[in-house]
């Protein structure tokens, strides 16, 4: 399979005029291959808006990109600017946000924004006659399943899943070849985030785009994604394949956030939570940063900063994990 | 102006952080925190430092006038009619009087009047739009059908009128009469926005917590409106000293006393510009125009205290 | 060895159906009785909207009963009238020998100081330029008559019983310099100020990670046994519902579509709409082979041993 993005510690540093320097993003390396879809889950406050956004280069000031490399198709994005970055916007990568259905102009129609897009992006001496504008509209609605009409509609007579499904319509005019969904179906109904789910994954199977889900809830990423990576506090800590992550997960934070997933039909039902909250984001980590909040933590754990090591099908970062399955290896290969 | 409406913020890394608050933040009143932490971000936005600078300006020089003016406004001891000279800067007006000394003892009655007029018509602008804006039903469409009344009738048409027929031509008559043709399009934004308001969560979690009317109103709503008051009360201030020194000017207004428009009124009745006094005519004119702008320019800055997004950098 | 002492081994919300309280109710039961409401529309010759169409049902004293259902289905719109926030087009309200919907200012004020609420968006209950002390206070000087000082204590009190500790920090705060989760637990220390005995919670924790949902739940369920309140939980949210109530109503548009005890209902749902709303769960496990793997069974992993 080959890469399409690779990020090798990733920092983004957020530095308001007033206030403290707070670090969202540590050290991420992070590698995305083509037509993979990839969950990124994390609780709210964890960096995973801001690391989605710097590998987009969708960073605004005071959020600044302190160090790390990005190479998108084996070409260096973390520093160009100017027209170069606007031909990557324009077939590289596209966003869908939570709010993206409130992005929408009130007073034109779904046609005009799609016309917009379009023409704003238009190589040179390229035209987008009206008839072209709605050939493809047409097309694109389509596939977000919605009805041809909703083309000469203004965003106040569509509902809240239908305007997502124009953003994400959008997100896919210009073919990207990566496409980020920031919690897209947060903010809808609980009946429509699983249409609207369904279509986006359908949607990454058939045109074969490489898909990044971000949200905090891990129940919807695991349903929709091949692959996800766990955050916490700016770092990432887990990263298996779906199915694997739902057989049983090796990190801690990881196993406690399935422990808040259940099922109401069962006789008995078992809610978990995790108390605590996020550590100081303003300090330089010692240690684990999940050590105040974790039921295994042990000494080293709040002196060393765990690496990411092989567990099971994918990658963790915990050092008491690390060493129970090396002591079951070396127990294997001893016995 | 904009008036942002809410959307849940995006959770800031840092909230929900331990705040490091020190035990002065409890002794000092949270309202004097406010106004100081409201000064330092006007300070920080560049226009808004210029205007406030020249507000500063001129009012110092109101409050320091008998110890700045060389002479007294009204003595008619000097030449009339003369330029700059080593004893009259900006030279004499057409019955004798020092120009430079006018300029500075009428910024006193300009300032006053602008800021005196802009309070009385932010202070009704935000009754009227308060109330409106609270109570749906038939209190807000009569108060809106007065508002929107006052709205359409012209402003300095009626100002003229009514000070050529009021009796006794005090300061205050003038201050009357500016705030009450200038309080209507305060009223109606702050009654929109006071729309808004009353619909959030914490009003109705107010209620829930037995709050009364009044306390609603004053605590929970106008609070949160301060900026767009402010703006209000620097726009309606701006208008207040145009008018005044149109008023003056007219000769509508009280010419025994000494402002920047009364100076422009004799500037015109003894016909400075023919006679080459020209800076009879600027140097009032300049100084009001300065004012009104920076007026205007504070406003940028309290633009950016309801909208962070807006903040500069500096 | 883990530091056990420091973190707190929180036991995980059982929700199993029947409920003791530990204290007897005297809370008079909530009856809503044959209530709609419906919208018309003034302004286009459009048809009247029916948010709320002839529902009945009667929240018995210290029960806890679950409304359910998507957006649109009139729940929100119902806890408004139950909390006499607007009037039903037909239908009658009472509270023991109150009449809801006719409650006008001062009964209306005292009738507040019975049935709370507790809001959906913790962004918006709290204002912003009010510190977490204050608004906990207002409550208890004017329902409870306390004076600032005495109203403080309680605020301490409250700040540290939904877990915000130390409650003296805390009660100087102001909303932005919380997290949504603790903005929450501020909201339900105000409702629970003038010891109501009703509280309608409406999505309380849908716009909360799904991390910390758990703990808010529990205080809500933590309350309820200890004070015998009344709680009505609204949401769309099936797994709270069950964790929490013991009788649910589920709401399609306006209407009742099944009721029951909550256990009964979701494992045997008998409605199409409260089949799709279980559906709707995002529940990876029960699309897998249904068997979720509990902590103590998760594959590689020794049993804890001393360190060698």
């Amino acid at each position: 399979m080959t890469v399409l993005l690779e990020a090798r510690g990733v920092n983004v540093v957020y530095e308001p005029v007033r206030g403290v320097r707070i670090w969202s993003v540590r050290d991420v390396d992070l590698t995305l291959e083509q037509g993979e879809f990839v969950g990124l889950v994390g609780e709210s406050g964890c960096g995973k808006s801001t690391l989605a956004f710097a590998l987009t280069r969708m960073l605004r000031p005071p959020a600044r990109l302190d160090g790390g490399a990005i190479k998108f198709d084996g070409v260096d994005i973390a520093t160009v600017e100017g027209e170069a970055l606007r031909r990557q916007r324009r077939n590289g990568f596209a966003l869908v946000l939570q709010s993206g259905m409130n992005a929408l102009n009130p007073v034109r129609t779904v046609e005009h924004h799609l016309g917009d897009v379009l023409k704003a992006h238009a190589r040179k001496g390229e035209r987008f006659s009206a008839g072209a504008v709605r050939r493809r509209g047409a097309e694109l609605i389509d596939m977000v399943r919605l009805p041809e009409s909703v083309l000469y509609r203004f965003p106040h007579e569509l509902s809240g899943g239908m305007r997502q499904r124009v953003s994400i319509a959008l997100a896919l005019s210009l073919q990207p070849r990566f496409i980020v969904f920031d919690e897209p179906t947060t903010a809808l109904d609980v009946i429509v985030q699983g249409a609207v789910m369904q279509t986006i994954k359908d949607l990454q199977r058939d045109q074969g785009f490489t898909a990044m889900l971000i949200s905090h809830d891990l129940g919807v990423v695991l349903e929709a994604t091949d692959r996800v990576v766990v955050m916490y506090a700016g770092r990432i800590v887990e990263g298996q394949p779906s199915k694997a992550l739902l057989r049983g997960a090796h990190h801690p934070y990881t196993e406690a956030l399935l422990g808040c997933y259940a099922d109401p039909r069962a006789d008995e039902v078992r809610l978990g939570e995790i108390s605590g909250a996020l550590p100081d984001l303003s300090l330089p980590n010692t240690g684990c940063p999940f050590e105040p909040r974790c039921r295994l933590a042990e000494a080293v754990c709040a002196e060393q900063m765990p690496p990411l090591s092989p567990l099971g099908e994918g990658t963790a970062a915990c050092h008491v994990r690390a060493r129970e399955v090396g002591a079951t290896v070396e127990m294997r290969s001893v016995g | 102006m904009t008036i942002v409406t809410a959307a849940p913020p995006p959770e800031s890394p840092g909230a929900g952080v331990e705040v490091r608050g020190g035990p002065a933040s409890e002794a000092i009143p949270t309202s004097l925190l406010f106004l100081g932490r409201a000064l330092r971000t006007l300070w920080s936005n560049r226009k808004a430092r210029v205007g406030l600078c020249i507000i500063g300006f001129d009012i110092l020089i109101a409050i320091c006038a008998p110890l700045i003016a060389p002479h007294s406004p009204t003595a008619t001891t000097f030449t009339p009619y003369s330029g700059p000279t080593a004893t009259n800067w900006l030279g004499t007006t057409g019955n004798g009087q020092d120009v430079f000394s006018q300029m500075i003892y009428g910024s006193r009655i300009t300032l006053m009047v602008g800021l005196a007029a802009g309070a009385l018509a932010t202070l009704v602008a935000v009754t009227m739009g308060l109330v409106a804006g609270y109570r749906p039903g038939p209190v807000d469409e009569v108060l809106s059908f007065i508002t929107n009344l006052a709205l359409v009738i012209p402003g300095l048409p009626l100002m003229i009128i009514l000070a050529a027929y009021l009796q006794g031509r005090s300061i205050w008559t003038i201050v009357l009469v500016v705030a009450f043709t200038s309080w209507a399009t305060g009223a109606r934004v702050i009654r929109s926005q006071a729309t808004t308001l009353r619909s959030r969560e914490y009003v109705t979690a107010a209620v829930f917590s037995g709050e009364r009317l009044f306390r609603i109103v004053f605590r929970e709503i106008l609070p949160n409106m301060t900026s767009l008051v402010a703006a209000s009360f620097f726009g309606a201030a701006t208008a207040a000293i145009l008018a005044e020194a149109s008023l003056e000017f007219l000769g509508l207004g009280n010419p025994s006393t000494v402002s920047w428009g009364t100076i422009l009124y004799f500037a015109q009745q003894q016909n400075a510009l023919l006679t080459g006094q020209w800076v009879l005519v600027f140097a009032p004119g300049l100084a009001i125009a300065l004012l009104a702008v920076s007026f205007t320019l504070v406003n940028f800055g309290v633009d950016a205290l309801s909208n962070p997004r807006l903040r500069e950098k500096s | 060895m883990s530091a056990d002492g420091d973190v707190p081994a929180e036991p995980a919300l059982v929700g199993n159906g029947d409920r003791r309280l530990t204290v007897a109710s005297s809370v008079p039961p909530l009856v809503v009785s044959g209530v709609s409401k419906i919208y018309a529309n003034r302004l286009r010759s459009e048809k009247a909207v029916t948010a709320v169409d002839d529902v009945s049902f009667t929240i018995a004293p210290g029960a806890a009963v679950a409304l359910v259902g998507a957006s649109g289905s009139g729940k929100s719109t119902l806890a408004k009238m139950i909390t006499g926030s607007e009037r039903p087009t037909a239908g009658s309200i009472t509270f023991g020998d109150l009449a809801v919907e006719r409650l006008r200012r001062n009964a209306l004020r005292r009738f507040h100081g019975r049935v709370q609420i507790i809001f959906q968006d913790p962004y918006g209950a709290l204002n912003p330029l009010h510190t977490v002390g204050y608004a906990v206070m207002r409550p208890c000087e004017n329902f409870l008559d306390m004076s600032p000082r005495e109203a403080m204590g309680r605020v301490h009190e409250l700040l540290e019983t939904v877990g915000l500790t130390p409650p003296t920090q805390y009660a100087a705060k102001l909303p932005h310099q919380l997290s949504g989760g603790q903005r929450q637990r501020v909201v339900i220390a105000r409702a629970l100020a003038c010891n109501p005995e009703l509280i309608v919670a409406d999505e309380p924790v849908s716009m909360l990670d799904v991390s910390l949902r758990a703990g808010v739940l529990r205080l809500l369920a933590k309350f309820r046994e200890e004070r015998g309140l009344s709680l009505l939980y609204i949401t769309h949210d099936l797994l709270g519902a069950r964790v929490v109530s013991d009788e649910i109503i589920v709401l399609n548009r306006g209407r009742i579509v099944e009721q029951g005890r909550t256990k009964q209902v979701l494992q045997h749902p008998r409605d199409s709409y409260t089949v799709q709303l279980l559906n709707a769960v995002a529940n990876p496990f029960a699309a897998g082979d249904g068997a979720r793997p509990s902590p103590e069974a998760l594959p590689a992993r020794p049993p804890a041993e001393p360190a060698v």
